[in-house]
């Protein structure tokens, strides 16, 4: 009985925060709304890494390529096609003539970034430590270079805009609640507990017949599909997009995020991703000056990259396995 | 055709950047050897020093490069003290995180200091004299290409005596390959660190001065890209060792050199894809390093 419990509880608590959010954006004010928005799509990404290099320990700097093609490929489909004939002209004339809508474009980005995963995973997993942290950011140097040069397949260097804002605080909760519970079912599934038993051991599971390069190429397919999907969330919440805005900072946050909330469990993710983007929205008000407990609170401008930095490497270096500890979310046990 | 348009410039500029990756290779090398630590935050050593130049440089020119050495090797220091020493033991992903989060720390601070005067970037310019040209055997050289290789040469030699011929040297080797039993049999752990990590910091301060001459703008971002395309070379190279990872941020730094001044501009915009995919190619082939010899077990029991 307990156990089933547990079961609930484990996926209950990242739910509940995430529709909490999402209900609460909708009390504020419509300027306030883009940091809802803001943490509920940093969840969704997240939790697309955690999948990966949560489970597998792995090491992966490349997951926010499938999050660029993600973006890309759902923005650049659900522009509206008058407008998208006059701006777009270099692209190839399937993708120029013709757009799809929202949720198919959601599909869409979800599609590709596991298809790109599955082909980019198919060499890499091999690699293990500092080898496959340079070779999957090899891989994202390698997407950022060719979304920014190929105008073929999207805006290359200048900015893509025009794209529909449809996340709101409807989809951007449903958005959320979807990538969350793919990464539970997958964690509790046969092949989410094999690669598990890899992170703790390689040379252990292998041996007890696991094939750990596989388990490894199914996480990173199924993190692709969903950094994809998350992706499309993205840029739909945006409105407008450019490569830069999916590279190296995106990725180095959203590490962090990872790690600063504990990159062993759901929950960490879940958590991370809402303590870092809520620290960061509250450090860019405080920078207008806002009231805290009945006192007025001003930062200087700049200050606001100054403390998130800091208080990330106080976490870090404080309570290095993450906020949660790295384990799932339970109830306080008494009488035990 | 492109070996013909390879002249005598492009391959000692090729050179002399070059040498300065694998100073900064050394560098990385040197702690990752004692402490198993991917130091992201050792190109803000190198910004903090360039600042250093540009707010000295109304100062001697001796005076000033010793103020940067001084505030470089600080700050090294300061970093072992409060982060890398409460790190020790922790897993390489919370360690490299940890150091993205300092280099993010060091140049948001750098980019307020920066801002005092409403202007972004500061000038370091007491040693631009070194841009001139000198020619040798009928090619014009700039000096500060000379300048690189004779330091970069001169650092490797004098650290290669101190790894080899002194106690701390011996310590610093023994701990670099087995840390636990160096520290069994007597070798002070702190001790190694800190000499690791003041190397690194000496080494970095010698990377400002060198770089600062050629991008006498300094900004928050400062070395922040060579740091990665280092880091890239010292994998790629072999980061157990720190030969394969010198060799490795020399070579990145020279084959970068030499494709950007042969390759006519409207050719290189892929130029970074085919890097990189290079790059996968060779961690594919020999993942534990271009230069690393000897079999390895598919996964590492210890």
């Amino acid at each position: 009985m307990t156990r089933r419990l547990d079961v609930v509880v484990q996926l209950a608590g990242p739910l509940l925060l995430v529709v909490a959010v999402g209900l609460f954006s909708t009390t504020v004010s419509p300027s306030n709304e883009v940091y809802f928005l803001n943490s509920l799509v940093s969840v969704a990404i997240v939790v697309s890494i955690y999948v990966f290099i949560g489970n597998s320990g792995v090491l992966s700097f490349g997951q926010i390529s499938f999050v660029a093609v993600g973006a890309f490929a759902s923005g650049v489909m659900t522009v509206p096609l008058e407008s998208k004939q006059g701006v777009l002209t270099t692209l190839f004339p399937l993708l120029r003539d013709h757009t799809i809508g929202n949720v198919p474009s959601l599909a869409l980005a979800a599609a590709l970034g596991g298809l790109f995963a599955f082909v980019v995973g198919l060499p890499l997993m091999r690699l293990n430590g500092l080898a496959a942290g340079i070779a999957t950011f090899a891989v994202l140097e390698i997407t950022h270079n060719v979304l920014q040069q190929w105008t073929k397949i999207g805006p290359g260097a200048t900015t893509l805009s025009l794209v529909p804002e449809s996340t709101g605080p409807l989809q951007g909760t449903l958005g959320a609640i979807v990538v969350i519970v793919v990464a539970f079912a997958y964690q509790r599934s046969r092949f989410g507990r094999q690669l598990r038993a890899s992170r703790e051991d390689a040379a252990a599971a292998a041996g007890v017949g696991v094939g750990v390069h596989l388990q490894r190429l199914v996480a990173f397919t199924l993190s692709g599909a969903l950094a994809g999907f998350a992706g499309g969330l993205l840029v739909h919440q945006l409105g407008s997009i450019t490569t830069d805005q999916v590279y190296l900072e995106l990725t180095f946050l959203t590490l962090a995020m990872l790690v600063i909330g504990g990159a062993t469990s759901l929950w960490g993710a879940v958590v991370g991703a809402l303590a870092v983007s809520g620290l960061d929205s509250f450090l860019s008000q405080a920078e207008q000056g806002v009231h805290v407990l009945g006192h007025r609170l001003d930062l200087p401008s700049g200050t606001r990259l100054v403390f998130l930095a800091a208080i990330m490497a106080l976490v870090l270096i404080l309570r290095p396995t993450g906020l949660t500890g790295g384990r799932e979310l339970r109830l306080p046990r008494w009488g035990k | 055709m492109i070996l013909a348009a390879l002249d005598f410039q492009t391959f000692s500029d090729a050179l002399g950047l070059g040498a300065i990756y694998a100073l900064m290779a050394v560098g990385i090398g040197l702690v990752f050897g004692v402490l198993r630590l991917v130091n992201f935050a050792y190109g803000q050593l190198v910004m903090a020093g360039a600042y250093t130049l540009a707010f000295t440089s109304n100062w001697p020119a001796a005076w000033s490069i010793g103020a940067c050495i001084g505030v470089v090797v600080a700050l090294s220091l300061a970093m072992e003290v409060a982060v890398f020493r409460p790190l020790r033991g922790q897993s390489p992903a919370v360690m490299l995180v940890t150091t993205f989060a300092i280099s993010f720390l060091l140049q948001a601070i750098a980019l307020i200091v920066d801002l005092r005067d409403d202007t972004l970037g500061e000038v370091a310019a007491s040693l631009t004299s070194l841009n001139a040209p000198v020619t040798i055997a009928g090619a014009e050289v700039r000096k500060i290409t000379l300048v690189s290789i004779g330091v970069a040469a001169g650092a490797l030699l004098l650290l290669a005596l101190l790894l080899a011929k002194t106690t701390i040297g011996l310590h610093t080797r023994a701990a670099a390959s087995d840390f636990r039993t160096a520290r069994l049999l007597g070798v002070r752990a702190n001790r190694v660190i800190a000499f690791s990590v003041v190397l690194a910091g000496v080494l970095a301060a010698l990377v400002a001065v060198m770089m600062t001459v050629t991008l006498p703008l300094v900004t928050p971002d400062f070395a922040l890209h060579d740091t990665i395309i280092v880091l890239v070379g010292v994998v790629v190279g072999g980061i157990d060792r720190l030969w394969t990872a010198t060799l490795g941020g020399f070579t990145i730094g020279f084959v970068s050199g030499v494709l950007n001044g042969v390759l006519p501009t409207d050719k290189t915009v892929y130029l970074p894809s085919a890097v990189f995919a290079l790059v996968i190619l060779v961690l594919l082939l020999r993942p534990a390093g271009l230069f690393a010899w000897g079999r390895r077990a598919a996964f590492e029991r210890v």
